[in-house]
């Protein structure tokens, strides 16, 4: 379960470029809630999964991840609860290792990394069971760099080095918004496919309006760094882009062009 | 004119042993920098003054009687504390890395000066057990400084490939590939920065040990410019032997033959009658031509690539 309780975070205080990013943000997540965040831009959507990440510190409130309040954490020790995937495929992944190096990396998130093989073989076998899953033909490319492969490519491996050891919370940044449309649909399939498969509690912020009415059992829409708007359940499954539109009034340019 | 030239070429195979000697030394040295420059990422100009450190204190710990085993031990330590710095400027204190790396350079300075008690210190290779020296150069046995660098390379090289193996050495190589991706899978990119610092620093030091016994003396400014040679290094073995040597520890040994045909070039140039107080801006003009030469590539090329070819002739 995830607690985001009365959250607060101004970017530049003081300055004329001052911005209250999140505004007395309250959210809770129940276990294996899959969630869609939409919003219009700086809306706080990204701000919100950068907190509960630990990128920057919370001005004030409490970020709670099943009962350890991950607030004073620095971001490497947070990563422990967490997979990540971000909008750019290039920071998800290190272009000049290889495959089954950056998962080695991420099969050792939360542990102590000391003098031991970098990986072992019994790893590799596992290594290629998952890649096999993704249906990308990359188990047969273990030692390829990651640099070669394309970024619907890169963004399907982030997705596996995040959930390759179960966390407690995936934090999906816009993940298939640098993708074409085609790469993006195979791209949320998998999330699908492995959020469901592991029953994890996910937070996935999207612009495009009918990928967060088709995917997660519950929809959230950000304003002025605040929830506005909170569906689930059957609600959500009988929600169209059309409703959303009229119901909410939402008046954003990026929402209407990616819907 | 040509015949002049000539015969002063006819000169150079009877110094290429000192030159491929000085090149191996200097190799140690380069791939200390390959850790920071390649590997982490970071330009680290702390070297400049870790050279000189490690002869001196190899050479006054020497002096003071301790075995030459343990006197290139605590060249190395001393090295790895002068990384630490540096690596405690750069994250603790948030000062950028070049900026940290200058610092304790500079402080370096003074503090050699206080190792060594005055700015040279030379060592009497009859008297004193050295690991290597220049006396040896021409002679078959198995002090000979070719020999001993060659196993020092070799036993490094060794090291290090087990070591960037490990976890933690996956996770530093991964720090200097993706700073964002290693903090996301829960790497310290701090702490790695620093233990990276720590031991380029330590073998930098440990070749400035080898150094000064090969000279015989420690000199206070023995490591000006190092940084420089270190690059000219790593840079000529990428251009040489980037295609053919892919794996981690070819691409160290790549390394060390860059330093090793670098001092050759020098050993070259010296021989044809240049001025040697050039060589410092030759130098850096060559290192600084290709270090700009990926950045013109990439500007005013186009990629190669398929597609790039089939654009460049429509009427094909």
């Amino acid at each position: 379960m995830l607690e985001l309780k009365h959250l607060y975070k101004t970017f530049n205080p003081g300055t004329v470029n001052e911005k209250r990013a999140i505004d007395g943000l309250d959210l809770t997540l129940q276990d294996g809630d899959f969630v869609t965040v939409i919003g219009g831009n700086g809306a706080g959507k990204s701000t919100m999964l950068n907190l509960i990440a630990g990128v920057f510190p919370a001005d004030q409130g409490d970020i709670i991840l099943n009962g350890v309040r991950l607030n004073n954490l620095p971001e490497h020790k947070r990563a422990k609860y967490l997979g990540r995937v971000f909008q750019d495929p290039m920071t998800g992944t290190a272009a000049t290792m290889g495959i089954e190096e950056n998962l080695a990396l991420a099969y050792r998130r939360g542990k102590r990394r000391g003098l031991g093989r970098g990986i072992s073989n019994a790893e590799r076998e596992l290594y290629r069971e998952k890649l096999a899953s993704l249906g990308l033909g990359l188990e047969d490319r273990l030692t390829s760099r990651v640099g070669l492969l394309s970024g619907g490519q890169r963004q399907a491996l982030t997705l596996l080095m995040a959930t390759l050891k179960q966390p407690e919370l995936l934090l999906l940044d816009e993940h298939t918004a640098a993708l074409d449309p085609k790469t993006a649909d195979k791209v949320l399939q998998l999330t699908e496919e492995i959020v469901s498969g592991s029953h994890l509690t996910t937070l996935m912020v999207t612009h495009n309006m009918r990928n967060a009415i088709r995917y997660g059992n519950r929809l959230i829409m950000m304003d002025a760094g605040r929830v506005v708007v909170d569906i689930r359940g059957e609600e959500k499954q009988n929600l169209t882009v059309r409703d959303l539109l009229e119901k909410f009034n939402i008046e954003n340019d990026r929402m209407l062009l990616s819907e | 004119m040509l015949a002049v030239l000539l015969g002063r070429l006819a000169t150079v195979p009877g110094t290429l042993p000192g030159a491929v000697s000085q090149g191996l030394i200097w190799g140690v040295m380069a791939i200390g920098v390959y850790i920071t420059f390649r590997v982490l990422d970071i330009a680290d100009l702390t070297v400049d003054g870790s050279m000189a450190t490690g002869g001196a204190v190899c050479i006054m710990l020497m002096l003071m009687g301790c075995n030459v085993w343990v006197a290139m031990l605590g060249a190395f330590a001393a090295g790895v504390l002068a990384g630490l710095v540096t690596g405690v400027f750069h994250t603790f204190m948030g000062i950028p890395a070049i900026l940290a790396g200058i610092l304790t350079q500079l402080s370096l300075y003074s503090v050699n000066l206080k190792i060594m008690g005055k700015a040279n210190q030379a060592i009497n290779v009859d008297k004193y057990e050295l690991f290597t020296s220049l006396r040896w150069v021409k002679e078959i046995a198995l002090h000979n400084p070719l020999v001993t660098g060659l196993l020092v390379t070799a036993v490094l090289i060794a090291v290090l490939y087990w070591f960037f193996g490990t976890e933690l050495g996956c996770s530093i190589r991964a720090t200097g590939a993706n700073p964002n991706m290693s903090r996301a899978q829960g790497v310290n990119i701090e702490f790695n920065k620093i233990i990276g610092l720590m031991l380029s620093n330590g073998i930098v030091a440990f070749s400035g040990a080898l150094l000064s016994q090969y000279q015989g003396f420690a000199d206070v400014s023995m490591g000006r410019g190092a940084i420089v040679i270190g690059l000219a290094a790593v840079i000529i073995g990428e251009a040489v032997f980037s295609r053919i040597f892919r794996n981690f520890a070819l691409k160290l040994l790549s390394v060390s033959l860059g330093a090793i045909i670098y001092y050759i070039v020098i050993q070259v140039v010296i021989q044809l009658g240049i001025d040697a107080n050039l060589l410092k801006l030759l130098s850096s003009v060559v290192v600084a031509v290709f270090l700009a030469v990926p950045y013109w590539k990439s500007r005013y090329l186009r990629p190669a690539g398929k597609s790039g070819a089939k654009e460049v002739d429509p009427h094909a």
